[in-house]
């Protein structure tokens, strides 16, 4: 039983949640700075994503809102509250980590009673919430296991009662499915959604590298590179209009032409050339007519071009592979190596045969380029 | 089949051969010698065997007043060395600072010196004669050195703490480092303070360790003779100070030998009773039983 079978919690449940807000945090380690001027609002009730690779930052910024980590400037605030200088126990938060962690002389129950015990709740209160809890994450019949007699998705399950029993104000998630296998995590993604549903007030931070996880879950996703914000901004719009090339390439594979804009081409469009190719795609805000910079296209955007596409770039296939439920078409566009992902083909092209592959000039992206 | 029979024991007989050499050499360094004490102390210097001398020793007032320290001092040393052991390696293991580590290998070193080096060192410190009771003397101009607890239970108590704390310690810091962070910050974004952190988590997870240190102790602080010897307290007369006394001052070889059979069966006992303990409790706190 999971997640998405169990029952929702009372809206006595949880705290009401509290937005979380960085001012300006700067992290350093010995000397190396891990996070710099580092400044992000999460929404009241929202589930933001902070991935990025790893050393990125996004651990160090979880855990100084935990109060694990104490900033050499800046300010955390959770609501309207100034929690930089507190204690970790003091700040009213809920936290899940990768390897569950815990306690494994203790049942179950006394697992997530724990927090309510430190917190010094009424005994009549915490049996009703230890049961609530495990009830709403489908562990309802396990209060009397340890640990160690339950699977990895299990104890994952209770790692989350535990944090959800003491009204967390937010709820820190650490890369909370990364320990368990594909299919698990699969699951767990979809449960963790259907439990957000049934807490729409809870601030969810939720660090991860794995995009599809952040993609999924999350109202908006923060981009983390080398210890400061990359990207920030609602999911959707991050993956369809990636800002940067770091964003286009990490969140989802991307094809990334070398272009040149020629000039305008109609209401929101402007002509960009790829060497002998003339394409349409949407303008950029600030790139200007003359400026060298990338196309970003979506591996599952590109096609086989149709006569209504006005966009066609002529390739060479160079691999083909079927990887069960798509293909994807490795590319040679005039030396740019290009990804077409499509649905199973019955008969997939040869290596080496020529594919003009078309686009909808809405599913291109201008970005400009990185310097330094 | 030929896996089977590869997989089997390949001749048996010829493998128990090889317990024999090392029966041979505890029978000849131990068993026999201990045979002898035994058979010593229950027939005396006659031939027949007879509890009567474990019956005068038992009604002796100074061999209970012996075993009565024994067990005393045995008990607070290994008290102490379990309260400071679990102290200094809270404090090593999960309050970084520099040279932690170098301290820890520090005190570690303290296995390897014999027991009565602390005797003696701490002669030089607290003794009569000794650092401290001569600076306080030349400040306060005392007649007589006012410290003087080291030729008391005090002293004995105070030493083997000394000797017998990296005992503790040594478990107690491979035990804490076995603990996940992870448990300890959860604990604490949960609400916990320390010692909540400390009695719940920490502890339970050290009782195993706690239990081996202390028990180790237990065992070595009953059969501790240097210290007893060396710092020669007034009326402390431990079990193996008597089976010394009796056998080297008194030549009373038999209550020397029945004195050391109740020393060894003590020590046996004490072991039965960690064995136990640590089956039932220790492994269940580790989460493994």
């Amino acid at each position: 039983m999971g997640l998405a079978a169990a029952q929702p919690l009372s809206p006595s449940a949880i705290a009401g949640g509290e937005g979380i807000s960085f001012e300006n945090i700067t992290v350093a380690y010995r000397g190396h700075v891990v996070l710099r001027d580092f400044s992000l609002q999460i929404r009241h009730g929202e589930i933001m994503a902070l991935i990025g690779p790893s050393g990125s930052g996004k651990t160090t910024a979880l855990r100084a809102v935990a109060g694990f980590v104490r900033p050499q400037s800046g300010r955390i605030r959770i609501g309207e509250s100034d929690v930089t200088d507190l204690a970790p126990y003091a700040r009213g938060i809920g936290m899940v980590v990768q390897n569950y962690a815990l306690f494994p002389h203790m049942k179950i129950e006394d697992n997530v009673a724990f927090g309510l015990r430190a917190q010094k709740a009424e005994t009549g209160l915490i049996a009703e919430r230890v049961k609530e809890c495990l009830r709403m994450v489908g562990m309802g019949a396990y209060v009397g296991r340890y640990p160690r007699e339950l699977s990895g998705g299990q104890q994952q399950r209770v790692a989350i009662a535990r944090a959800l029993a003491v009204q967390p104000r937010v709820l820190l998630l650490d890369e909370p499915l990364s320990a368990l296998d594909a299919q698990i995590r699969r699951s767990m993604v979809e449960e963790l959604a259907k439990l957000h549903r049934d807490l729409p007030t809870l601030t969810v931070l939720y660090v991860t590298h794995d995009q599809t996880e952040a993609l999924t879950l999350a109202d908006r996703i923060a981009i983390m590179k080398d210890g400061r914000l990359s990207a920030f901004g609602p999911s959707h719009g991050l993956y369809s209009r990636p800002p940067n090339r770091f964003t286009a390439e990490f969140l989802g594979r991307a094809n990334l032409l070398p272009v040149r804009i020629e000039g305008p081409a109609g209401a929101g469009l402007v002509r960009v050339r790829f060497g002998d190719v003339e394409l349409t795609v949407p303008a950029h805000a600030t790139l200007e007519i003359g400026a060298e910079c990338l196309l970003c296209i979506r591996p599952h955007d590109l096609r086989l071009a149709e006569p209504h596409h006005g966009n066609r770039l002529g390739a060479a296939v160079t691999h083909v592979q079927w990887q069960g439920d798509h293909h994807v078409l490795t590319l040679d566009c005039a030396g740019t190596i290009l990804r077409l992902v499509s649905a199973p083909l019955r008969e997939p092209p040869a290596p080496g045969a020529p594919f003009d592959l078309g686009f909808a000039d809405q599913d291109a992206t201008l970005i400009a380029p990185e310097h330094g | 089949m030929a896996e089977t029979a590869l997989a089997g024991p390949l001749r048996p007989a010829s493998g128990r051969l090889w317990i024999a050499p090392p029966l041979l050499v505890l029978a000849g360094l131990f068993f026999y010698p201990l045979s002898l004490i035994a058979i010593q102390a229950l027939t005396g210097d006659g031939n027949q065997v007879s509890f009567d001398h474990f019956a005068a020793v038992f009604r002796s007032a100074l061999f209970l007043g012996a075993l009565g320290h024994t067990i005393e001092i045995a008990v607070a040393a290994s008290t102490g060395c379990l309260v400071l052991g679990f102290a200094i390696a809270l404090v090593l293991s999960f309050v970084p600072f520099p040279g932690a580590r170098e301290i820890a290998r520090f005190i570690d070193t303290f296995i390897a010196l014999p027991t009565f080096l602390v005797a003696l060192a701490f002669t030089f410190i607290y003794g009569s004669a000794g650092v401290l009771n001569g600076a306080l003397i030349e400040l306060f101009g005392f007649e007589t050195p006012p410290v003087d607890f080291l030729y008391s239970p005090w002293g004995v108590i105070l030493a083997e703490i000394t000797v017998y704390t990296p005992f503790v310690l040594r478990p107690l810091m491979a035990a804490f480092s076995l603990i996940e962070a992870a448990q300890i910050e959860v604990a604490s974004s949960l609400g916990a303070r320390a010692p909540r952190i400390v009695r719940e988590i920490i502890l339970p997870a050290a009782m195993p360790a706690l239990l081996a240190g202390g028990s180790q102790c237990l065992l070595l602080t009953v059969n501790e003779f240097g210290i007893v010897l060396f710092i020669g307290a007034k009326g402390v007369i431990t079990l193996p100070l008597l089976v010394y006394d009796k056998a080297i001052q008194e030549f009373d070889y038999t209550a020397a030998c029945v004195i050391a059979i109740i020393n060894v069966a003590l020590s046996l006992s004490l072991y039965m009773v960690y064995r136990t303990v640590i089956a039932r409790v220790g492994g269940r706190n580790a989460g493994v039983v």
